[in-house]
């Protein structure tokens, strides 16, 4: 059944499923993404790229491609110098950090590192030029796997370093070895978490605009950080920050990937003052998959240790994580992120955990939707279901064993972290309750009496969001937000999160209509220009609306507080006695009232200026938030896998999320289902693929394969509500929340379908092929 | 080498002179100035450039300018009128079948001809109607909502 939705003629927005103010240019092609930005004289930029995983670069002939007709320059690594390396957010005390220049120089280190920039009157012209380039490799040792890359002898990717070590980080707390000697059980399990390309549908691509005479720099860019960007890029192009203007146009989805700082975002501006034309540059699928950071990249051996009762005491993690041959702007800040949620929802007494980051010939990894919290919710979930069969204990009853109850919140957890609210039985029963998990045990008899596999899966995760506390994140966690009110009554809202699909200004827009009494259509909210919007973080980490929500809250309520002086003032009463409802402004002591349109017009004529009140209606706040949020929820899937083929099919899939208070659940559901589909693609069909040789095997989306409407069941949503305590809204945060949960759900399933065969664990992705010979290992011995 | 062509997209008659090898896609974007019509993979997989031509979805990523001489396009730009939204467009906006918007106009003209050929789809219909179009933010569950909302809209119009 299709769902129903609110049309916005409402009296009060949030809560309501109102449909999105962004849509209506969306589904007419009248949006404008940066490949519809045209600049009078725009030059097209192209890039070359290695096709080697590690060369030395012996030389350059750039003189055919320059005499291509329409070929305006030739950049090489050499002609570029003067730009500053790609920015590294990291701050570990043993963290390498390679010298990465936005061109290569001496060396290329992986697949895809780019090498030369062509610029042409059009981009058909560029991609003639790059294959007229002629660049000299001499191919040196190449080393493509992690764990090969950290043991002694092995080559190094930077000779520069005497091994391959990028940085460590360790963390303990409570006796782990204790827990481990005293238990009843314990258990281990090596599971991989492979590379993933984050795949929004819009690659990235940028317009550099230089104005010679204002000498201002404007960067169009596909980024989910504008306002970082333009810091970044004042220092790489070592220009003054108040010269250069960054726009984020309309984005064609993230997923974090563009939460960075690019080499080709620095190049073009570089370009366009060099040569004082407007450059584009728009990259292909090919190359996105090539080099947009990759997510995830672990190998993690996961230990746990539980009394025979099914309290888990101790927990250690190993993590070997590729972050690949360079640092990108939160390359080994996000494996660092697995290991604090790595305890979960669960009551765990001690752990220890250490991370190695190894440089390899690959493609850097960073941050890709969930970012550090699905690796862990993963091995945790994967790790726990395998102790409640050791246990001989329901997976169900392991879970609820371990929670810590609604009253013990806010709950420190043994890796520090201090979870902000969370009644996780109850959401946990409600998942339960909605799939009939009795009668799905029931099914699953009949099943295998039938010689049937039918698994049942279950994922209890719980995630950290709404990035977050200053002192925790690397350029400031806080969010800002002006509210400017009109003469005539009209809102416009500038908010410093950079919303690219996520609907912040539907959402923002229910907040201010309801917060003033006035109709959505009265608002607008503007975001991703930092000509426009003073400063502002971005839009990552499940942030809009619990950080930018916030400080948006903080402005309205100086709006609203101003416009009580004026209308008290204007009505002749004391402030103490007006009150402001539904848009009115009104007084036990005077008969008239007043809209807020009255006083928004009155505090511009000012024709009657409350005394020490200053004209206008305007106010600029700032939200810090004391602490991270934590979402949580419970994710159930039931499959059935085909003995003949190795093919699963889900049968069902509940999710049962709790981000909070909810401004709009159509939107909500939205995230729910998009997550779900970012988790499960992994789960069953998605991982980028090297050789040996560094090659990447799988570049196209011919062969990368994401998730197509056939292959994602009905996800039955619902969900508990509640409020976080570190904002004003009690808002947790959901852009992540499906990816995080759903992936341990199908992987649960699947190997409690196969457990007959006596298999315990499968490494993702479980492609029919990868299950089929399991299935075939398994039924000979 | 240089080809005059003539095309009629959205109603309007064109006639333009392209390099054989200017695919339609960039014919529409840069020469027309139509750029609803998205460029996500140029391989054929994403969808996001698919138009109707003759008719017929096609991906405009994939076929040259030249082979649409004396053809008929219509393209996400053409879907509405006189400021009426087509009720496929409608319905996407009603049932949040879209996020960031990149895949949409390519999902909407390959739901346009599903609709077309079937008035009345099953959801499974809906999903294999496109198979052809990726998108990467809705998990397609409320695009499909959209379909159903948007067959029985065009049903009892």
């Amino acid at each position: 059944m299709a769902t129903t939705t609110t049309t916005p003629e409402l009296k009060t927005y949030i809560g309501k499923r109102v449909r999105r103010v962004e849509d209506p240019r969306l589904i007419t092609g009248t949006a404008t993404y940066v490949d519809d930005i045209r600049k009078p004289g725009m030059l097209h930029a192209a890039v070359l790229r290695s096709p080697y995983a590690a060369a030395k670069i012996t030389g350059i002939a750039i003189e055919k491609a320059l005499a291509l007709p329409g070929v305006k320059a030739v950049y090489t690594g050499k002609d570029v110098a003067a730009v500053g390396p790609v920015p590294c957010a990291g701050s570990m005390e043993d963290l390498r950090i390679p010298d990465h220049r936005i061109l290569a120089r001496e060396r290329v280190y992986y697949v895809g590192h780019p090498v030369v920039a062509v610029v042409a009157t059009d981009r058909y012209i560029a991609a003639d030029a790059l294959d007229l380039i002629e660049v000299d490799y001499e191919p040196t040792e190449v080393i493509s796997d992690p764990e090969e890359a950290l043991k002694d002898g092995a080559v190094r990717v930077h000779p520069e370093y005497p091994d391959n070590v990028a940085f460590t980080y360790k963390q303990a707390k409570g006796d782990v070895d204790k827990a481990f000697e005293e238990a009843d059980f314990t258990c281990e399990e090596r599971i991989l978490v492979p590379r993933l390309a984050p795949i929004p549908m819009e690659t990235r691509g940028v317009v550099a605009d230089w104005d010679e005479g204002a000498k201002e720099l404007t960067l169009y860019s596909s980024t989910q950080i504008p306002h970082l960007l333009k810091t970044q890029l004042a220092l790489q192009l070592d220009m003054p920050e108040h010269h250069i203007r960054v726009i984020a146009p309309e984005v064609g989805g993230g997923f974090g990937s563009k939460c960075n700082v690019w080499a080709e975002e620095a190049l073009a501006c570089f370009v366009a003052m060099d040569l004082k034309k407007p450059i584009k540059w728009i990259e292909s699928r090919r190359e996105s998959i090539q080099v947009v950071a990759h997510g995830r990249a672990h190998v993690d051996t996961i230990e746990i240790a539980a009394k025979k009762d099914g309290t888990l005491t101790g927990l250690k993690l190993h993590i070997v994580c590729d972050i690949g041959a360079h640092h990108q702007l939160l390359t080994p800040i996000i494996p660092t992120l697995a290991v604090l949620m790595l305890p979960g929802l669960y009551k765990f007494r001690s752990f220890k955990a250490s991370l190695v980051g190894a440089f390899t010939n690959r493609a850097p990894s960073d941050l890709y939707r969930g970012a550090g919290r699905p690796e862990a919710t993963y091995v945790l979930e994967r790790i726990v279901d395998k102790m409640a069969r050791i246990l001989g204990m329901d997976p169900a009853e392991i879970r609820f064993k371990n929670f810590p109850e609604p009253a013990e919140f806010p709950f420190e957890t043994v890796t520090g972290l201090q979870y902000d609210s969370g009644d996780y039985a109850a959401a946990f029963h409600k998942a339960l309750d909605k799939i009939d998990y009795k009668a799905c045990r029931e099914e699953q008899k009949k099943a295998r009496a039938e010689g049937r596999l039918y698994g049942i899966g279950i994922s209890t995760y719980g995630e950290l969001c709404a990035f977050g506390p200053s002192p925790a994140t690397p350029a400031g966690g806080w969010e800002c937000a002006s509210v400017n009110v009109k003469a005539t009554g009209k809102v416009e809202v500038l908010t410093g999160i950079s919303p690219h699909g996520q609907g912040e200004e539907t959402s923002f827009s229910q907040m201010v209509a309801d917060a003033f009494g006035i109709p959505m259509s009265d608002v607008v909210v503007i975001h991703g220009d930092t000509a426009k919007v003073s400063y502002g973080i971005g839009t990552f980490g499940s942030r809009g609306i619990a950080i930018g929500g916030s400080a948006l809250h903080l402005a309205m309520q100086d709006i609203v507080a101003k416009a009580t002086k004026y209308a008290a003032h204007i009505l002749d009463v004391d402030a103490d006695t007006v009150t402001f409802k539904n848009g009115t402004f009104s007084s036990s002591a005077a008969e008239q009232t007043l809209s807020f349109a009255d006083v928004a017009l009155e505090t511009h004529l000012c024709r009657k200026l409350p005394p020490g009140t200053e004209p206008g209606l305007t106010a600029t706040r700032f939200f810090e938030p004391s602490n991270f949020a934590f979402p949580f929820g419970a994710h159930i899937c039931t499959v059935e896998v085909d003995q003949e083929t190795g093919e699963t099919t889900i049968l069902r899939f509940v999710a049962v999320d709790d981000c909070g208070k909810i401004i709009n659940p159509l939107l909500v559901e939205g995230q729910i289902h998009g997550g779900v589909a970012q988790g499960l693609g992994p789960a069953f069909m998605e991982g980028v693929i090297y050789d040996e040789e560094g090659q990447l095997l799988n570049g196209t989306m011919m062969d990368y394969a994401i998730p197509k409407a056939r292959h994602m069941p009905w996800i039955e949503t619902d969900r508990t509500e509640t409020p976080s305590t570190v904002n004003p809204l009690g808002v947790k945060g959901v852009g992540e929340a499906g990816t995080i949960g759903s992936l341990p759900a199908f992987v649960n399933a699947v190997v409690d379908a196969l457990s007959p065969l006596g298999v315990d664990h499968v490494d993702i992705p479980m492609t029919p092929q990868s299950i089929w010979r399991v299935i075939q290992e398994r039924s000979r011995s | 080498m240089e080809k005059t062509i003539r095309v009629k997209v959205n109603g309007r008659e064109y006639e333009r002179v392209v390099e054989p090898r200017l695919l339609l896609v960039h014919f529409l974007r840069e020469d027309l100035e139509l750029t609803g019509t998205h460029i996500g993979c140029e391989t054929t997989v994403c969808g996001a450039c698919t138009v109707l031509l003759e008719g017929r979805s096609v991906k405009a990523c994939s076929i040259f300018a030249v082979q649409a001489d004396g053809k008929e396009i219509t393209t996400i730009e053409g879907m509405a009128s006189h400021g009426d939204m087509h009720a496929v467009q409608e319905a996407f906006w009603n049932e949040h079948g879209l996020q960031c918007g990149f895949c949409t106009p390519g999902m909407i003209m390959s739901v346009e001809q599903l609709l077309n050929d079937n008035a009345n789809p099953t959801k499974d219909e809906i999903r294999h109607g496109i198979e052809g179009n990726l998108c990467r933010c809705t998990g397609y569950q409320h695009i499909i909502n959209a379909v159903e909302a948007a067959a029985k809209a065009k049903a009892g119009a």
